[in-house]
């Protein structure tokens, strides 16, 4: 009988690899969905600033990063870059490889939420005499934030699950640690499962957050 | 002295002529009514005061800017806020922000554009709310408001720019009729007080009672104006005959 042997495995190998999604996959999740954000923002901004060369820019970024696989892009960052003496330690390259992508995603989840938001509201703050800035900094921007903040909770849990990837380019993460435990146990059902297991943990705790804040965020919205 | 003063004013959208040479003056302290069919360029009139749409042509003088128009004028920003500055908007569809309180609302202009501290807006900001009797309402989001409250808060948003005039854009027609009354009387208020005011409504009661001039606009002209007793009493113009006709049923 198997059973009980998969079970001690189980236990055995939780602590580890519950360890390294801690310690790697959310500080990878967290520092590579906030640079992304704010990437995403200022590529939303760009696009929607009329400015032909700015907007050129935002498209052309957005247009790449969205047709190819993010597999291939980190594989440039990690070992292609390399051969142009451009080194770059797998967890940075990671970071950047997942900042650009959730830029390029989130900005157009950004502008549409800027573009959702009624003419009017531009219209009664430019008629206090606002300038085009303000009234995108005082008006629109926190109106399209509770627009935006729905399906840039479902891009959070996705990057959560995408992390994964980084064990390709070696970083250490949570998966990383799964084929590892599976090599040296020679279980693999066990040891990929629990991985599994454990990325479920992470997203329905997150669920749980974002359907919280859409909570609250709905007391305001009419 | 008047305030306002259009002349030869165009407005054109691609290739559709919505304005075709109007002069209008409205002297300081005035109410000015706009009637008018649907479509004749009522609103896009009221645009053209406060240059939230620019004039294809013609000349626009209000309080202390006047500004000529040719196509392809380009207004410079700091003039464009200086020129806005000088009126309020009321809208149709009130516009308050959602995500602020009606004292919020209220505020934002004034200490976003007229950089007010925080206590000087919120007085003066309660005090307009005072004046149009939502002093108790006004840490309610604008959600929370019936439509006539919301436009009330929409014109204390406005007032409390001490603005030179206030321009109304039909701000009763969203409106369940039983809540047409408040707002109505709060800007008859207004203009007791002498605020210059321009309305564009199909309210003719409040037109005859408070106007002081009666303006109407057809195809993108002002076909006739004058005092309301001659507006709507002594004009043979047809088509405001018609136009009037056709309120009444
Ligand atoms: N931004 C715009 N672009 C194109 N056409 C417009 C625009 N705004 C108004 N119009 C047109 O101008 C005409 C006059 O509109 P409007 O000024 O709203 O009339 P009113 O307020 O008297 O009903 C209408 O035919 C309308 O479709
Ligand atoms: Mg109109």
């Amino acid at each position: 009988m198997q059973n009980p042997s998969w079970m001690s495995l189980f236990a055995t190998y939780f602590i580890p690899m519950f360890t390294k999604g801690i310690e790697v996959t959310v500080p990878l999740t967290l520092i590579s969905f906030v640079l992304g954000l704010i990437l995403a923002v200022l590529t939303a901004l760009a696009r929607l600033s009329g400015f032909a060369p700015l907007v050129a820019i935002a498209r052309f970024y957005v247009w790449v990063i969205r047709g190819t696989p993010l597999l291939v892009q980190l594989f440039i960052i990690f070992y292609g870059l390399y051969q142009i003496g451009v080194t770059i330690p797998a967890f940075p390259s990671a970071v950047i490889g997942f900042t650009l992508s959730v830029g390029a995603y989130n900005s157009e989840i950004i502008r549409a939420a800027i573009l959702s938001i009624p003419k009017g509201q531009w219209e009664a703050a430019e008629s206090l005499g606002m300038t085009r800035w303000q009234a995108m900094r005082r008006i629109i921007i926190p109106q399209a934030t509770r627009v935006a903040i729905p399906p840039l909770g479902n891009s959070f849990i996705s990057l959560v699950k995408d992390t994964s990837l980084a064990a390709v380019i070696t970083v250490t993460e949570l998966f990383h640690e799964a084929q590892a435990d599976a090599a040296v146990t020679y279980s693999p059902l066990v040891m990929y499962c629990e991985a599994a297991f454990i990325y479920l943990i992470f997203s329905t705790v997150l669920s749980t957050l974002q359907s919280r804040i859409e909570k609250r965020l709905d007391r305001f919205v009419a | 002295m008047a305030m306002i003063e259009l002349h030869n004013i165009h407005k054109q959208f691609g290739s559709l002529e919505v304005l075709k040479g109007v002069d209008l003056t409205v002297d300081a302290g005035n109410t000015v009514v706009i009637i008018g069919p649907s479509g004749s360029g009522k609103t896009t009139l009221l645009r053209c005061m406060n240059l939230l749409e620019f004039p294809t042509q013609g000349t626009l003088r209000l309080g202390d800017y006047t500004l000529e128009f040719q196509p392809g004028t380009r207004v410079k920003k700091d003039t464009l806020i200086a020129f806005r500055k000088q009126t309020g908007m009321v809208f149709q569809g009130y516009n308050l922000f959602p995500h602020m309180t009606a004292l919020q609302n209220v505020m934002e202009g004034q200490v976003t554009v007229l950089k007010r501290s925080k206590e000087e807006a919120r007085d003066k900001a309660l005090r307009m709310l005072d004046k149009v009797g939502l002093k108790d309402r006004a840490d309610a989001y604008p959600h929370q408001l019936s439509g006539g409250q919301q436009q009330r808060v929409g014109i204390a948003r406005a007032m409390a720019m001490d603005p030179k005039v206030l321009l109304f854009d039909e701000p009763t027609s969203a409106l369940d009729p039983e809540l047409v009354g408040d707002v109505l009387e709060v800007m008859k208020e207004l203009a007791n007080e002498g605020m210059t005011m321009v309305v564009v409504t199909h309210e003719m009661n409040f037109a005859r009672e408070v106007a002081d001039k009666v303006v109407f606009v057809d195809h993108g002209v002002v076909a006739e104006q004058g005092p309301p007793e001659h507006i709507f009493e002594e004009t043979t113009n047809e088509r405001i005959l018609q136009f009037l006709n056709k309120l009444r049923h």
